[in-house]
């Protein structure tokens, strides 16, 4: 399966063009663009690890790559990869983008556990077939 | 215009009638406070009516007066408590209308109380005889009181951080049929399409408990399709599940419910009432969920340009009620709404201080003192064709809906969600890439429409389909401009 | 592309700005000649090109790193900048700004340090310009704890690999720069483009002078005038003449004895004429003329 998380997961994975265009989009506005991989895609898991800082004094879209690039080193085919900007000003103070630039080469997916409580409630929790293995080894390593 | 002056001293106070004007409510030199609510009136006096005279009853009539002098009047400080009417300008290609501006002082009203605010100003004069017709068309909320609202509950980026979604409009749709499905079928209807890539679905605003589905069995059934919407795709998903009712215990039963069964959001509609709304708000907070608004019943009072009240009030209303989304409008959709009106209407919702600005109906600078800001929702008749031009209208931080658009697709409720979200998608995309998505909108979808089966279907089906009319409520100051 | 085709490169250059460029380095840098017909040189080989890859004719990116020798003060900072916006103009870098750097900047001071540290500068200046002053600085192998290999081999990966993302400027005295590019055969390689600064002239070091004083709205009498032309041909000789440079320092020291003789000497009220005019009594003060006398 294909986890749809982050702005572009509906189109065909981005290439490095389109990538930097959007890097280079935020940039523009005065974001910082954020490198982070996890070996742990609930939708529920905020913190990804970070890849170096974000990236606050970056001019062109170049620097962001080379950071990208230096990631891929060691995680691509292992992590999920993803690129997101940060908007420091007035009233927002949060992302304003955030999308997949890379993924395992396999996605197991989420099992939905049902747990019967009183009269007809279930508790529902959804778990990545992945996180059976312990962080790491999970998409191969 | 004529300017009468106020009766001061002991005449002021001998029993008998006098004009509104000279009682103390037509002030022209007077300068509101920074304290002061300011509202602002479209009034059409009755004939043989001066127009400040109608300004100043207005005035007196939804703060102190009454039709007679009264001697009590002296146990009070009252020129403090009486409204003041201090600027009245002809409306621009209207003779029989003027805007009039009052200011009230703070402690006409009581804090954090939306029902106190609204019937101290819109309470008692709208049945006035002296006035043909009046139309509360915006107020000027000082920053003083908007500190005693609690306003909205999560907020556009508290919703986004809940959700993980960032960077693009959110895409909803309305169950469909309106009325009738029952539970178990309901939720498949959303369970298909969350898992075809939309990220809410939506109660409709009368599907409450009715004979053919009982709220409960509603709840249970959605909250499976929403979790299983979650599992298949691995993003947060959601439904407005409807927790209006007949009265407020029932309403915290159902809200209680939905929490429990680990909805995100919940959903009210605005006839039940402003205090209804306030407590849902809080509610909200206390209980980490969104609250949606749907504006059920207010076009009965805000469509008509010279009577009513105006839409932009009930934004900022509601606003400071804390609601966390409010459909406002589509421009390009089935429902009324002309693109300047709209504007200000979503600049209202979304901005931290919005300036005056004729041309979008906004009459005052109003500061929003932190609150944080409402998610409008644009929600009536739009599909995935047009999907530039709604971002171009509506910008980013917006609910798209498209319930017909997605649940009568020919290939089914997934394939239209698939679409709706592949054309949105691709259309970020290429405006973030600096195209003029505008232009090129049907380029762009067209060419998503290539590798996407649905997309293509959708575009087929829907590609002759606007509405086009002329908008009843439109922009005094600037040449209407309504869609072609 | 057909015989018939006509390229009108006068309309190329002025398309491109590149006129109001040069103009500006024609205004900005007084002497110079060299160095100027250098870059109009290089510039016309990049306008060339650049129609040449419109063309489809050249298909590999030009090499752009350049280096500046020359004595400290010659003005190889300024064209640094200038390079930059020239290249910006061009289209060959993209944001055009100037990142200037000394080995300090790159090199850390333990290990592991100093790669983020490079790569911090790099990511800075990509779009851009690097211009690395002293950089035969990074190479120390006298020193085993020294950790500017690494930098070097940063550098020249970037300079490799990135050409479209960055321009880099190696910068420093003749001798030096020829040296570290012995020890380190890697940068000559890359380098498409060497530039030397001569040495100020002495009527061109007075002209300098007079501008700068210009800019502060002072002026020279004309006795200063022709003790000041004396100084430089005094000071240029003696040790750490550093051209430019030394003359802002002189003038700066000029200035305060102005202030000094001004506030001890005037009596009752001046005009304020005397407030911009150097006398020469104000330069004949320093020192340089004491030293002369003693060697």
């Amino acid at each position: 399966m294909r986890i749809t998380q982050g702005t572009f997961s509906f189109l065909p994975d981005l290439t490095d063009e389109q990538i930097t265009a959007q890097v280079q989009y935020c940039l523009d506005r005065g974001w910082a663009v954020n490198i982070e991989y996890t070996d742990d895609p609930h939708p529920r898991n905020t913190y990804w690890e970070l890849w170096g800082l974000p990236m606050f004094d970056a001019p062109d879209a170049a620097a962001v790559m080379f950071e990208l690039a230096a990631c891929r080193k060691v995680h691509a085919g292992s992590r999920y990869i993803r690129l997101s900007a940060f908007d420091a000003s007035e009233g927002w103070e949060s992302l304003r983008l955030s999308f997949i630039a890379d993924r395992p080469a396999e996605e197991p997916g989420f099992a939905l556990e049902r747990q019967e409580r009183g009269g007809r409630q279930i508790a529902y929790t959804t778990r990545a077939y992945s996180a059976a293995l312990p962080e790491g080894d999970r998409y191969g390593g | 215009m004529n300017a009468p002056a106020t009766i001061t001293g002991k005449e002021r106070y001998k029993a008998g009638v006098i004009e509104y004007a000279k009682m103390g409510y037509w002030e022209p030199d007077y300068v509101p406070k920074d304290t002061d609510l300011i509202a602002m009136f479209r009034i059409t006096p009755q004939e043989g009516v001066d127009p400040v005279e109608a300004a100043a009853a207005v005035a007196g009539e939804s703060s102190t007066a009454t039709w007679t002098v009264v001697w009590t009047d002296r146990l009070t400080a009252c020129e403090k408590y009486r409204a003041k009417a201090y600027r009245v300008d002809r409306v621009p290609n209207s003779p029989d209308q003027v805007f009039a501006y009052i200011a009230y002082d703070l402690d006409l009203f009581e804090g954090g109380s939306i029902a106190n605010m609204t019937a101290s100003i819109i309470g008692n004069v709208f049945g006035f005889k002296a006035v043909k017709a009046l139309r509360l068309e915006d107020m000027r909320i000082p920053v003083a009181y908007i500190k005693t609202f609690q306003g909205p509950a999560t907020g556009i980026v508290v919703e986004r951080e809940r959700l993980d979604k960032f960077g693009r409009p959110l895409l909803g749709a309305t169950t469909k049929p309106k009325l009738g499905l029952s539970g178990r079928n309901y939720g498949r209807v959303v369970y298909e399409a969350l898992k075809g890539g939309l990220d809410f679905v939506k109660d409709d605003e009368n599907i409450n408990s009715q004979p053919f589905m009982h709220w409960r069995d509603r709840f249970l059934y959605v909250m499976e399709a929403v979790n299983k919407a979650q599992a298949a795709t691995g993003e947060v998903k959601g439904h407005y599940l409807n927790v209006t009712a007949g009265t407020m215990e029932e309403m915290y039963e159902r809200a209680e419910f939905a929490r429990d069964l680990g909805s995100c959001i919940v959903m009210i509609d605005l006839v039940i009432g402003y205090t209804a709304i306030q407590s849902m708000a809080k509610w909200a907070r206390r209980n980490d969920m969104i609250l949606h608004l749907h504006r059920a019943g207010n076009s009965t009072y805000s469509r008509q340009k010279n009577h009513g009240m105006n839409f932009r009030v009930i934004c900022k209303w509601m606003r400071m009620a804390g609601v966390d989304h409010l459909h406002a409008g589509t421009v390009v959709g089935k429902l009324e709404g002309d693109p300047l009106m709209i504007a200000g209407f979503y600049d209202t919702l979304r901005e931290g201080r919005t300036e005056k600005s004729l041309e979008h109906g906004l009459f005052f600078d109003q500061d929003w003192a932190s609150l944080k800001k409402v998610m409008p929702v644009a929600s009536g008749g739009i599909h995935a064709g047009q999907m530039h031009q709604l971002i171009h209208y509506l910008g980013e931080d917006v609910v798209l809906q498209f319930g017909g658009g997605t649940i009568g697709h020919p290939q089914g409720i997934q394939a239209g969600a698939t679409a709706n979200r592949v054309a949105l998608e691709a259309m970020i995309q290429a405006r973030n890439e600096g195209r003029d998505y505008l232009a090129e909108g049907p380029d762009i979808l067209a060419a998503a429409a290539r590798w996407c089966g649905p997309l293509r279907a959708a575009l087929e089906t829907w590609k002759d389909i606007t509405f086009d009319y002329a908008s009843t409520d439109t922009a005094d100051f600037i040449p209407t401009a309504t869609l072609s | 592309m057909s015989d018939d085709e006509r390229i009108d490169l006068q309309r190329e250059f002025a398309e491109s700005g590149l006129g109001e460029g040069l103009a500006q380095l024609d205004r900005d840098l007084i002497g110079l000649a060299p160095v100027k017909q250098r870059i109009r040189e290089i510039a016309a080989l990049l306008l060339v090109d650049r129609v040449r890859t419109r063309l489809g004719l050249a298909t590999e990116p030009p090499t752009l790193h350049m280096s500046f020798t020359g004595n400290p003060g010659t003005g190889k900072t300024t064209v640094a900048q200038l390079m930059a916006g020239i290249l910006h103009k061009l289209g060959y870098v993209r944001k055009g700004h100037l990142v200037a750097v000394t080995r300090d900047d790159l090199v850390g001071q333990y290990i592991g340090h100093t790669a983020p540290k490079t790569k911090d500068i790099l990511k800075k200046a990509m779009g851009g310009v690097l211009f690395i002053d002293e950089a035969y600085y990074l190479h120390r192998p006298e020193n085993e704890r020294d950790y500017g290999q690494e930098a070097i081999e940063i550098l020249l990966q970037v300079m490799e690999n990135q050409r479209e993302d960055l321009v880099v400027i190696l910068a420093g005295y003749a001798d030096r720069m020829d040296t570290f590019f012995g020890s380190n055969p890697g940068f000559r390689s890359r380098i498409a483009h060497h530039i030397d600064f001569p040495d100020y002239a002495d009527t061109e070091l007075l002209a300098i002078a007079e501008t700068m004083l210009a800019r502060q709205n002072y002026h020279l009498s004309a006795s200063a005038k022709a003790t000041l032309a004396d100084y430089i041909g005094l000071r240029r000789v003696q040790p750490h003449f550093a051209n430019a440079r030394s003359i802002r320092n002189a003038l700066d020291r000029a200035r305060l004895r102005q202030a000094v003789r001004l506030v001890q000497r005037s009596e009752g009220a001046i005009p304020p004429d005397p407030l911009s005019t150097i006398e020469a009594e104000d330069i004949s003060a320093s020192r340089v003329f004491l030293a002369a006398q003693e060697s």
